[in-house]
């Protein structure tokens, strides 16, 4: 073997041996690490860490991870690996934040929060807090505790361009309060301007799940509806039927855009952002996306078209964007001290304005005035993450497939109550 | 024969070994590994716990995985039929094809090599109206005077059969490439006897064509039950499952990884491997005893 081959061989084995040494023993240093996947604010975060280093000499790099899918795999890949970030975020469902806790890799914040009378807390909206809080008798054996730090609130709003409005003769500041005022303008501004009555990315399923979880509260009350959840009222119940029915007549109607089940959600904003569209059904963070897409579009938010005058509208919403603390990062301390400033009002403005999402803390004035009229919203907020239970997954696979068929016209509203319910009694027998 | 002395072994041993480890390494640990996990509950962060049985017995009483199958199922019934016939008869035409014979090869291979993604999203655009799509066989089939004919080819009544369809199409270029193989294996002295004998064409094909293209057919149809039964992204870039309508096997287990159940996806895995080894060897089986039939196989 010649020389060189041997020297070659020699090196391949070096790096492979390398590759698996556990890293070196963690030091502290004057870096922050941040992991994200929100690839809209890299450049706003990036000027965030830049004012930081100005005041406080400290540096903090924000390394973006996209898209989300890819990040939130690597995120569970490295915490298996114990190699985990200063401060990262969790994609999913409370009950991944949940292991992530249990497993270690979060830092419990409440001795942070509550210092100095609890003015961190004080600072946040209850609702986007929520998210990331546990209380103490919690349905998934976490230690009471605040996990996370919201950086922004998102809640998902209906939404109509005034310009078809406008278009079709109707007041272009009234917007629709009721579920048949809602199906009355559609059908109108339809006819009038020949444009789809309604788009929304119903492909992705949690979409239907937010607004049929809108109306379920507004038929049948919050306290029936987390009933239902606990069993004690079954999914075949009238009020279920009537919010199912809602679904079929949406469809019936005629105002909902073909291949609205398969639609995305992207491919939602780019048509109701091109005026293919009256009504959508989107997140606060519509804003920033019609923005880019088209910034001449002359729109606004309105709540739930009500189904009911009996109990009041809930908007699904809460933090949008939440950052952990490593707990067995030697910088915690450092960690922390960073993201308090991150949700100071000063902060919170400045992404409010750049990023056109809703600030997660109260108080803020210099905000962009298509996002005023949503902060009175902020009170009525709804999660699955802050209610005291959870439907289990398997039902709810149910539950938002049934709500697609119903849209696509494959099962009826009764057919699809039963199917859930069976699941869930299935489930529960188990 | 020949006796190796210890180093003789060693060094013979050395250049199978990196091939060994990464098969180990790629193959065989991550099989145990997804077999191990099949009888716990694991959801990638916290330490997994041991369940028994209780995720496989959730996987055959779970009616959305049969459906799943069901839906496998019939894309590879289409595959079965349209697409792999579609393909022989393509392979046999252009293997009596003298001129531009390369051509045609290369013209029908060229779908397979692309990414299923791509093939969803380009599909999806052809054939969805708008806001989503471009509506362009619509507007071909407008233009060609058959507006009559045009309609929501996506939707609930025929996304199933449009879904195969499109299925078929991107693949029928790997059958018609073996198809084609198995065809220049046949000796022309065959056909020549046969033809002196005074046997026409349909006779050449039922009686030396088919059955000496049936070990190559086997093959085709058991990679087309394997290759169909695991369809995955295309359909998921074209429909996403269209409501339960075109949701198949590894879409679920796919949904399950991506909702943190991996003990049930494995198990899914492991059931749907199950299913299509015992599939696969039915249809050798089958297909030796048709051999032995046709004497092309001697007992």
């Amino acid at each position: 073997m010649s020389n060189l081959k041997r020297l070659f061989l020699i090196l391949i084995c070096i790096v492979m041996i390398a590759g698996c040494m556990p890293a070196g023993s963690k030091q502290k240093s004057e870096r922050i690490v941040i992991w994200h996947w929100i690839i809209d604010r890299k450049d706003t975060f990036d000027a965030l860490a830049k004012m930081y280093k100005d005041q406080t000499g400290i540096e903090v790099e924000f390394k973006l991870f996209f898209p989300p899918d890819i990040y939130r795999q690597k995120v569970i890949t490295v915490a298996r690996a114990q190699k985990l970030p200063d401060i990262f975020g969790i994609l999913g469902e409370k009950k991944i934040l949940a292991s992530f806790i249990k497993a270690g890799h979060v830092l419990n914040l409440n001795s942070y929060m509550d210092a100095d009378d609890a003015s961190w807390r004080n600072r946040f909206y209850p609702q986007t807090l929520g998210l990331v809080t546990f209380n103490e008798a919690n349905n998934y054996g976490v230690d009471e505790g605040v996990y996370g730090v919201p950086i922004d609130t998102t809640l998902m709003q209906f939404i109509y361009n005034k310009a078809l409005f406008k278009k079709a003769g109707l007041n272009p500041s009234e917007a629709p309060e009721t579920f048949d005022q809602f199906l009355d303008y559609a059908k109108k501004i339809k006819k009038a301007v020949g444009v789809e009555g309604f788009v929304c990315g119903w492909r992705e399923r949690w979409l239907l799940n937010s607004v049929a979880t809108e109306w379920a509260i507004n038929i049948m009350g919050e306290d029936k509806f987390i009933k239902t959840i606990k069993g004690e009222v079954p999914y075949t119940d009238e009020d279920w039927i009537r919010v199912f029915s809602l679904f079929a007549t949406l469809r019936e109607s005629g105002i909902l855009s073909s291949n609205i089940g398969t639609m995305t959600n992207k491919e939602s904003e780019d048509a109701f952002s091109k005026g293919k569209a009256v009504f959508s059904f989107n997140g606060s963070w519509a804003v920033n996306v019609y923005k880019q897409l088209n910034p001449d579009l002359d729109y606004a938010f309105f709540s739930l078209p009500k189904a009911s005058d009996k109990f009041p509208v809930k908007i699904w919403g809460g933090a949008g964007s939440s950052f952990m603390v490593n707990a067995k990062s030697p910088n915690k301390d450092k960690a922390v001290a960073f993201l308090n400033w991150l949700s100071d009002v000063e902060q919170q403005e400045f992404l409010a304005r750049e990023t056109n999402n809703l600030p997660s803390i109260k108080g803020c004035e210099s905000i962009p005035e298509v996002l005023r009229p949503l902060l009175k919203d902020m009170d009525s907020l709804t999660h699955p993450n802050i209610w005291p239970y959870n439907e289990d997954y398997r039902v709810t696979e149910v539950f938002n497939r049934g709500l697609q068929q119903i849209v696509m016209g494959i099962s009826t509203p009764e057919e699809v109550a039963r199917e859930v319910q069976n699941s869930k009694e299935r489930i529960s027998r188990k | 024969m020949i006796s190796l002395s210890a180093k003789e072994k060693g060094k013979n041993f050395s250049f199978v070994l990196p091939a060994l480890i990464v098969f180990t390494l790629f193959y065989i640990y991550p099989f145990f590994y997804t077999f191990v996990l099949s009888f716990q509950d694991y959801d990638l962060i916290s330490d997994a716990k041991f369940v028994g049985l209780t995720n496989f017995r959730e996987t055959l009483g779970d009616k959305d995985w049969w459906g799943a199958m069901y839906n496998g199922g019939f894309i590879t019934f289409w595959a079965l039929t349209f697409q792999n016939i579609l393909a022989l008869m393509l392979a046999m035409a252009v293997f009596k094809v003298v001129r531009m014979n390369k051509f045609y090869r290369v013209t029908f291979f060229l779908l397979p090599i692309l990414s299923e993604i791509i093939i969803g999203v380009l599909m999806k655009q052809l054939l969805v109206s708008e806001p989503i799509g471009k509506d362009v066989f619509n507007h071909l089939l407008r233009n060609a005077g058959l507006g009559s004919m045009t309609q929501e080819w996506l939707g609930t009544d025929r996304v199933r059969l449009i879904t195969a369809l499109v299925h078929c199409w991107k693949g029928f270029g790997w059958a018609f490439v073996i198809f084609l193989a198995g065809l220049h294996n046949i000796p022309d002295h065959l056909y020549e006897a046969a033809r002196i004998d005074g046997a026409n064409s349909w006779q050449c094909f039922w009686k030396i064509t088919l059955p000496l293209l049936m070990p190559v057919l086997t093959l085709v149809f058991v990679l087309t039950i394997l290759g169909t039964m695991q369809a995955f992204a295309m359909i998921l870039a074209l429909t996403d499952g269209a409501g339960g309508l075109t949701v198949v096997p590894v879409m679920r287990i796919y949904d399950h990884i991506r909702g943190s159940q991996a003990g049930l996806a494995c198990a899914e895995g492991l059931v749907l491997g199950a299913i299509l080894i015992a599939v696969s060897f039915t249809m050798f089986f089958i297909s030796k005893k048709i051999r032995k039939k046709y004497g092309v196989l001697q007992s």
